[in-house]
C-alpha cells in the first residue's frame, strides 16, 4: 500500500467525491473499492433500513397505545415485531458503526490509504444488500412475513407457516457480510498502521472496532451454521432441535445465544469507541485512563463471549450452569463500568464545548449507565427469574442498543458527516433536535422498566388494563422520538444539498489523523503516509501552558 | 411496587430494592458529575483545559468497589435462586399442561381445572409440560417463571403466602394469541381447597 500513487488529474488532487475512476456516475459508486465510497454506500443503505425498522417500531407502539385492537390484528403485530427485530439487529445496529464509520475512518485513523482487502470490502456490501433484499422478500412473498421474533425459537419457528426461511437466509447472508468486514478490519489494523503508530498510540475507536472485528470473525460462523440447521430442520425434518422428532430445543437456544450475546458487544463496543473519540475533542484535553479504556474493550470482547446462557436462566439449565453464567455476567459489567468512570473523569478540568456530537455522547453515557445497571439486575439469578421476558428486558436492551449504540451513531453522524461531505449542518437545529430525541427516547423506554417489574410480559399484542398508563406514555414518547429523528435527518439532507461548504481540515479541533487531511478527503487519503510520534488526544498545548504557568510562579 | 404473595417474593423484592438503591446512587453520581463538569469547565468559563492522563489509584478504586458490589448481588441472587431450585419433598404435586393458548391443571386425584387452585402456606410443586411449542409459566405476584417445553419435564415450586386470585401468564412468545394466554391461580384456605378438590365446594362462589 505504500507505493506512490499517480493521480489521474492535472496536478490537482480531487476529493473522493469528485474522483474519476474507471467507471462514472452510479457505477463509479457501486463498483468502487475505495473504502470511503463503500462507507457512503453503507451509510445510505443502513440508514434506509433504520428508517424501515423505526417505522415498524412506531406502528407497534401505536398498536399498544390502548388495550385491545387499535390498528392491526395480532398476526400482523407478531410479524411486525419480528421484522422490527431482524431489521434493527442484523441490518442496522450490528453493521452500522463498523460498516459506515469503520469503513470510512478506520484506514484514515491509522494512516492508511485503504483497508487490506478493498475488493472483499465491496463484496461485504453486496452481501449486505442481498441479505437486505432477502429480508424484504420475506415481508412481501406469499405466506406472510415471519412471525417468530428475531430469536427464531424452535419448535415455533419450525411449525409456523410464514416465510421463516427467507428471514433465516437473510440473517445467514448478513452474517457473511459481517465476517468479511471483521477479517478485513483485523488484518488492516495489524498490517496497515502508519509508521510509529504502536498499539498504545492507536486511537480508541480503532481499539474498539478491532476488538469487535475479532468477535465478528469468531462467533458469527456459529449463527450461520445454526440458522442453516433450522432451514434443514424445517425442510427435511431431521430432528436436531424439534422435540417432536427427538431433537433438543434448548440446544438451539444455546447455539443461538453463543452468537447473539457476543453480537450485543459487536453492537455496543464500536459505539464506546466513538464516545472515547469524541469526549477528548470537545473537552480539549487528553483522555483519562487511555490504557484502561483500550484494554477494557478487549476484556469486554473476551468475557462478553462467555455469558450467553444468561438469556436462558428460566430454561432449566443445571445449577452449575446458572451459577457460572450469572457470575461471569456480573464480571463483564466491570470493564463497562471502568469505561464510564474514565469518560466522566475526562470531562474534569476540560475546556468543554457542548457541540451536538458531545450532547449525544453525554446522553449515551447517561442511557448506557441505565442500560448497564439494569443489565446487572438481569444478571442476578433470582431477579432475572422475575423480569426475564418482560418489558423490563425490552427497556434494558433498548437503553443499551438504542440509548447507547443508536446515540453513538447519532454522535458519529454529527461529528464526522461534515468531514465526509465538506458541508456543515445547522448546529442550532441539531442542538434543539437533540432534546427532542433525548426526551422522546427516555419517555418511550423508561415506562417499560416499571411495567416489566410489575409483570408485563414482552411480545404481547394486548395487555391488562393496569398497564395502560405506561403503554400510553411510551407511545407518546415514540412520537416525540420519531419527530426528532426526522428533523435530524432532514437537517443532514439539507446540509448535503445546500449546507455551508467547509474546506477547513480540522473543524472540531481533533488530534487524530482524519483532521490532518483535506475536507472532504482526497481519493488517496494521504499523499504521503504520515509518521506518528504521539499518542492520540495529547493536547500538548495544555502541557506547555502548565509548564509556563509553573515557570512564572 | 412490592405486592408479592409467595415465599420467594420477599427475598427477591429486598434484593431488587438493594440493587435499585446501588444503581440510583451510581447513576446520580455519574450524571451529577457530568453536569457539574460541563457547567464548571465550560469553554467560556474555562478556556484552557488541564491534562490528566490517569490515576492508577482511582482506576483501582472504581474497579474494586463495583466488583465487590456485584459479587454481593451475585451471591444474594444465587442464594435466592437456590431456594427456588431446591424442591421440598413433602410438596403437593400438580401437573401443568401448556398449549396454544391456555393452561390446564391436573390434580393427583384426576381432577382437571382451568384455574390453578392451591391451598395457602403449603409447598406446591408443578410439573410443567407443553403440548406444542415453548411457553413459559409465569406468576408475577409469586416472582416465579419457568420455560415449558414439549417432551421435556420442567418443575417449579412455591408456597403461596396470601389468600387471593393472581394472574398466570405465558412469558415465552408462542404465536398468535400469546398475549391472551392468561389463567388464574386461586389461593384458598386449606379447608376450601379440600372441599374444592373433592367436589363438594361450589367453585362459582370463589370467583
Amino acid at each position: 500500500m505504500n507505493e506512490t500513487i499517480t493521480v489521474p488529474t492535472n496536478g490537482k488532487h480531487p476529493s473522493y467525491l469528485e474522483y474519476k475512476g474507471k467507471y462514472k456516475g452510479f457505477l463509479g459508486w457501486v463498483l468502487s473499492t475505495d473504502h470511503k465510497r463503500i462507507g457512503i454506500l453503507y451509510l445510505v443503505s443502513i440508514l434506509s433500513f433504520f428508517l424501515v425498522g423505526a417505522t415498524f417500531g412506531f406502528l407497534l407502539r401505536l398498536e399498544l397505545i390502548a388495550p385491545g385492537r387499535t390498528i392491526m390484528d395480532p398476526q400482523t403485530y407478531n410479524s411486525f415485531f419480528t421484522l422490527h427485530g431482524v431489521i434493527m439487529v442484523f441490518l442496522f445496529v450490528i453493521p452500522a458503526i463498523p460498516a459506515i464509520f469503520g469503513n470510512f475512518f478506520l484506514p484514515i485513523l491509522i494512516g492508511a490509504r485503504d483497508v487490506s482487502f478493498p475488493r472483499l470490502n465491496l463484496l461485504s456490501w453486496y452481501l449486505y444488500i442481498i441479505g437486505g433484499l432477502l429480508a424484504i422478500i420475506s415481508i412481501i412473498a406469499p405466506g406472510g412475513a415471519a412471525d417468530t421474533g428475531w430469536t427464531f425459537y424452535i419448535p415455533y419457528s419450525v411449525r409456523t407457516g410464514t416465510n421463516v426461511i427467507y428471514a433465516l437466509f437473510a440473517a445467514f447472508v448478513l452474517g457473511f457480510s459481517s465476517i468479511l468486514t471483521g477479517i478485513n478490519f483485523v488484518t488492516t489494523v495489524h498490517r496497515l498502521r502508519a509508521p510509529g503508530m504502536t498499539w498504545f498510540k492507536t486511537p480508541l475507536s480503532v481499539w474498539s472496532i478491532y476488538s469487535t472485528a475479532w468477535v465478528q470473525v469468531l462467533v458469527t460462523p456459529i449463527i450461520g451454521i445454526t440458522l442453516l440447521l433450522v432451514v434443514i430442520e424445517r425442510t427435511f425434518s431431521v430432528g436436531l432441535f424439534d422435540p417432536a422428532l427427538g431433537g433438543d430445543p434448548v440446544l438451539f437456544q444455546h447455539l443461538f445465544w453463543i452468537y447473539s450475546h457476543p453480537a450485543v458487544y459487536i453492537m455496543i463496543l464500536p459505539a464506546m469507541g466513538i464516545v472515547s473519540e469524541i469526549i477528548p475533542v470537545f473537552a480539549r484535553r487528553t483522555i483519562f485512563g487511555y490504557k484502561f479504556i483500550a484494554l477494557s474493550s478487549v476484556a469486554i470482547a473476551f468475557f462478553g463471549s462467555l455469558v450467553w446462557a444468561h438469556h436462558m436462566f428460566t430454561a432449566g439449565m443445571s445449577n452449575t450452569g446458572q451459577f457460572i453464567f450469572s457470575l461471569l455476567t456480573m464480571i463483564v459489567s466491570i470493564p463497562s463500568a471502568i469505561k464510564v468512570f474514565n469518560w466522566t473523569a475526562t470531562l474534569y478540568k476540560g475546556s468543554i464545548e457542548l457541540a451536538p456530537p458531545l450532547l449525544y455522547v453525554l446522553a449515551f453515557i447517561f442511557q448506557f449507565a441505565i442500560g448497564g445497571l439494569t443489565g446487572v439486575m438481569l444478571g442476578i439469578l433470582s431477579i432475572d427469574i422475575m423480569v426475564h421476558d418482560t418489558s423490563f428486558v425490552v427497556a434494558h436492551f433498548h437503553y443499551v442498543m438504542f440509548g447507547g449504540t443508536g446515540f453513538g451513531i447519532f454522535a458519529a453522524l454529527h461529528y464526522w458527516l461534515p468531514k465526509m461531505f465538506g458541508r456543515m449542518y445547522n448546529i442550532k437545529v441539531a442542538k434543539s433536535t437533540f432534546w427532542l430525541v433525548f426526551v422522546g427516547f427516555n419517555l418511550l423506554y423508561f415506562p417499560m422498566f416499571i411495567m416489566g417489574w410489575l409483570g408485563m410480559p414482552r411480545r404481547y399484542y394486548d395487555y391488562l388494563p393496569e398497564f395502560h398508563i405506561y403503554h400510553l406514555l411510551s407511545t407518546i414518547g415514540s412520537w416525540i422520538l420519531i419527530l426528532g429523528i426526522l428533523i435530524m435527518f432532514t437537517n443532514f439532507i439539507v446540509a448535503l444539498i445546500r449546507g455551508k461548504k467547509i474546506t477547513e481540515k480540522n473543524i472540531w479541533g481533533g488530534e487524530t489523523l482524519e483532521w490532518t487531511i483535506d475536507t472532504p478527503p482526497i481519493h488517496e487519503n494521504f499523499l504521503e503516509i504520515p509518521t506518528v510520534h504521539e499518542a492520540p488526544y495529547e493536547y500538548k498545548q495544555n502541557e506547555t501552558d502548565i509548564r509556563q504557568f509553573q515557570e512564572v510562579k | 411496587m412490592f405486592n408479592g404473595a409467595s415465599n420467594f417474593s420477599h427475598d427477591v423484592d429486598s434484593l431488587f430494592l438493594f440493587t435499585l438503591i446501588v444503581s440510583v446512587f451510581f447513576l446520580v453520581l455519574i450524571t451529577g458529575l457530568m453536569i457539574y463538569f460541563v457547567i464548571k469547565y465550560n469553554r467560556k468559563r474555562n478556556p484552557k483545559a488541564t491534562n490528566f492522563h490517569g490515576s492508577t489509584k482511582l482506576e483501582i478504586t472504581w474497579t474494586l468497589i463495583p466488583t465487590i458490589l456485584v459479587l454481593i448481588m451475585f451471591w444474594w441472587g444465587w442464594k435466592g435462586y437456590s431456594k427456588m431450585s431446591d424442591i421440598p419433598e413433602n410438596a403437593m404435586t400438580i401437573d401443568v399442561t401448556a398449549q396454544m393458548w391456555s393452561w390446564s391443571f391436573k390434580y393427583a386425584n384426576g381432577k382437571v381445572s382451568d384455574s390453578l387452585y392451591v391451598p395457602v402456606d403449603k409447598p406446591i410443586v408443578l410439573n410443567l409440560q407443553s403440548m406444542d411449542v415453548v411457553h413459559a409459566f409465569y406468576i408475577p405476584a409469586f416472582r416465579i417463571k419457568k420455560d415449558v417445553f414439549p417432551k421435556q419435564n420442567r418443575v417449579v415450586w412455591f408456597e403461596a403466602d396470601e389468600i387471593g386470585d393472581y394472574d398466570i401468564a405465558c412469558a415465552e412468545y408462542c404465536g398468535l394469541n400469546h398475549s391472551y394466554m392468561y389463567n388464574k391461580i386461586k389461593v384458598v384456605s386449606e379447608d376450601d381447597f379440600s372441599n374444592w378438590l373433592y367436589g363438594s365446594f361450589d367453585t362459582e362462589t370463589t370467583k
